[in-house]
């Protein structure tokens, strides 16, 4: 790969948007090993999601075909519906056990 | 001219523009308004109080930037922040005209055309709502989150029948980009109605108008629509503890949200910057009639004012209305300022009734308000959606 | 110029990220989160997908993420305490992450094969009338399965957080 950037291409080389893509991810991995909140693990988990997407946006501009759109566009789909369920199972759970941690949700462990 | 010069300068142009009107979109709603109930309005500051938005840019600077002790300050900060960038961004992608030709530069009256140009206006106004949840999330204090809530829920729900009834001139257009949803409504039937998207057939879009209208007048917390922010319901609601130029700010928000649902309905269903009779019965001549007529009216009561300083400043407005319409019967002028003049118009009528609703009607109550968005808007913009795709495949 | 551009975004995107993993208050995490997508909106343009930055600033940044903020602003917990970890977890976690980006990156670099550089709006595939073709064609049994998934969606989110009448 070309680099440092200070070439004076004339496009952007495509492996630049997958390894953006793969930072991210990683990023997203990060969040949902590492934090205790639920909702901040969902976030993480939105950002994985969101990482997928720019991968298969990349490859369909690679590939010179909207079937990555397409892919992309339900991949959205699914996070929408899977985000509004999730949450409203954080409620039900904030209700029962008034905690916000993931640590604390540990009754059918042991 | 290379395009970023050019595109600067139009943006220059829309910017200067937007924000003289939304001063003067303040001084006209409270002349507007006075005048529906039998009163003055601002006299004082300035000819018939033209200098009272000046006055008031004055007075929210150099208020004192009470920034109580409680609040959570990042996000008190970036709220009316977040609430402005979003109002503003709009007014980019509206086109104010069609082709223009100035000095040898062949350019649009648009600063960018974008080919899915309605579906990024629908996604800005929907990031409004961060400004007015944040708003009164961070300002800690019940009242406020309770407005912010409730006029965040309130917003969401009308973005629904919002995006329905736009979707359905969209089937009979074919296109997102508001250029050519404008190009899709020039002409005319029968040589004299206007091709409009309220007129145009198969299925003329009168329902659609409305449902925009209604949840227009929900997204931007118009009356009777505005029970979260009201002063006498919840102490102001979310913008209850900013002062001076924060709550210009969110004032100013309001505003340009207004000016961009009345340039929106302007663009789709009413047919933009085209004449509301053919060119060849002398439509071009409205605008300098109207203008002419004004400074006439202005000179014939300076001969006998109602009021000692009239006998100035009625002359002054006069030679104004009349220099205008001199412009207006410039060829030159004419190509440039006819189409701005009819899309003026326009979107001022509907400013007109916004503000005309408001000084007439009461406010809903909450409940009645997400009723009518659930039951009853929702389920019509379906229908209406649904007849409209029905009627557009079968011819 | 159009490397410029593409930096710029990526920088925001990253930030954003990091932001979203370091921060202790979900509102912050939130918000950072919505840097994220809009950034990423911008990139996929740059990609040619117009339809999907729109789609990502209509649904995702727009829909999705008021969702989020809505929950987060009514359970008002606050800020997150500080979690017990082991210490071989505190020092071992980083360079893990660093190495699992180094290695999907190196199979990038010499798995994939060579391709050209990114021009802005040199994919026009992604208008909404191409996307809207394909849809509605060679993608209609999906479309209509993830209608029906949206529609279970809400009435499961219906269910689960209503108030129970006693």
């Amino acid at each position: 790969m070309p680099f440092p950037p200070f070439q004076m291409i004339a496009g952007v080389p495509l492996t630049w948007y997958l390894t953006l893509s793969v930072v991210l991810f990683a990023l997203g991995v990060a969040g949902f090993l590492f934090r205790r909140n639920i909702i901040t693990v969902f976030m993480s988990i939105e950002l994985m999601l969101n990482a997928v997407n720019l991968s298969f946006i990349a490859f369909s501009y690679k590939l010179k075909q909207n079937d990555g759109h397409i892919f992309s566009f339900f991949v959205m789909v699914v996070a929408a519906a899977e985000a509004a369920v999730g949450l409203a199972i954080i409620l039900t759970v904030f209700k029962n056990r008034q905690t916000l941690e993931i640590d604390e949700v540990s009754s059918l462990k042991d | 001219m290379p395009y970023l010069i050019l595109s600067l300068i139009k943006l220059l142009i829309v910017v200067l523009i937007l924000m003289h009107t939304l001063a003067y979109l303040q001084w006209v709603e409270r002349k507007v308004i006075a005048h529906v109930q039998l009163r003055v309005g601002p006299r004082r500051v300035g000819p018939h109080g033209l200098l009272q938005p000046l006055a008031d840019v004055i007075k929210l600077v150099t208020k004192e930037g009470l920034v109580p002790s409680h609040v959570n300050t990042i996000f008190y900060f970036l709220a009316p922040f977040v609430a402005v960038l979003f109002a503003l961004i709009p007014m980019c992608l509206i086109p104010f005209g069609g082709d223009i030709n100035v000095f040898g530069i062949h350019t649009t009256l648009q600063v960018t055309d974008v080919s899915i140009g309605i579906l990024l206006v629908l996604g800005l106004s929907g990031m409004g709502v961060y400004g007015v949840a944040l708003a009164g999330w961070s300002s800690n204090n019940k009242y406020s989150l309770l407005g912010g809530l409730r006029s965040s829920a309130q917003m969401i729900s009308y973005e629904l029948p919002m995006a329905l009834a736009i979707a359905a001139p969209l089937l009979i257009l074919n296109t997102l980009s508001f250029r050519q949803i404008v190009d899709g409504q020039a002409g005319f039937y029968f040589g004299f109605i206007p091709k409009w998207t309220i007129f145009q057939g198969p299925f003329p879009q009168i329902v659609s108008f409305l449902l925009f209208m209604v949840a227009g007048f929900a997204e931007t917390n118009r009356i009777p629509f505005d029970l979260p922010e009201a002063e006498n319901e919840l102490v102001a609601g979310f913008h209850t503890e900013y002062s001076s130029m924060t709550f210009a700010a969110f004032f100013m928000a309001e505003y340009a949200n207004m000016i961009t649902v009345s340039c929106i309905a302007t663009l789709l269903f009413l047919g933009g910057w085209h004449p509301l009779w053919p060119e060849q019965y002398g439509s071009s001549l409205v605008a300098p009639l109207i203008f002419g007529a004004s400074g006439l009216v202005c000179f014939s009561h300076a001969i006998r004012p109602a009021r000692p300083f009239d006998r100035i400043t009625l002359p002054v407005f006069g030679v104004l209305f009349l220099g205008i319409a001199g412009l207006f019967l410039i060829p030159a002028g004419q190509q440039i300022l006819m189409p701005l003049f009819w899309f003026g118009a326009k979107t001022g009528t509907i400013l007109f009734v916004f503000i005309w609703v408001r000084a007439t009607l009461p406010r809903f109550r909450y409940d009645q308000l997400m009723n009518f968005a659930w039951t009853f808007m929702f389920p019509l913009a379906l229908v209406n959606l649904f007849v409209t795709g029905l009627l557009v495949a079968l011819s | 110029m159009d490397a410029v551009l593409f930096l710029i975004f990526a920088a925001i995107a990253v930030v954003c990220a990091v932001n979203l993993v370091v921060q202790t208050h979900p509102i912050a995490s939130a918000l950072s989160l919505i840097g994220v997508m809009g950034s990423l909106a911008g990139i996929y343009l740059q990609l040619g997908g117009e339809f999907i930055a729109a789609a990502q600033l209509v649904v995702y940044a727009g829909a999705i993420m008021v969702l989020f903020v809505f929950v987060i602003m009514l359970l008002n917990e606050g800020k997150e305490r500080k979690a017990k970890r082991r210490l071989w977890v505190t020092f071992a976690g980083l360079p893990l992450l660093l190495v699992f980006v180094a290695l999907i990156h190196n199979l990038i670099l010499h798995v994939l094969p060579p391709s050209d550089s990114v021009q802005f709006g040199a994919f026009t595939g992604g208008t909404a009338g191409a996307i809207g073709m394909k849809l509605f064609t060679a993608y209609l049994l999906p479309f209509e399965v993830t209608s029906v998934l949206i529609l279970i969606a809400i009435v499961g989110a219906i269910v689960l957080a209503r108030k129970e009448v006693d």
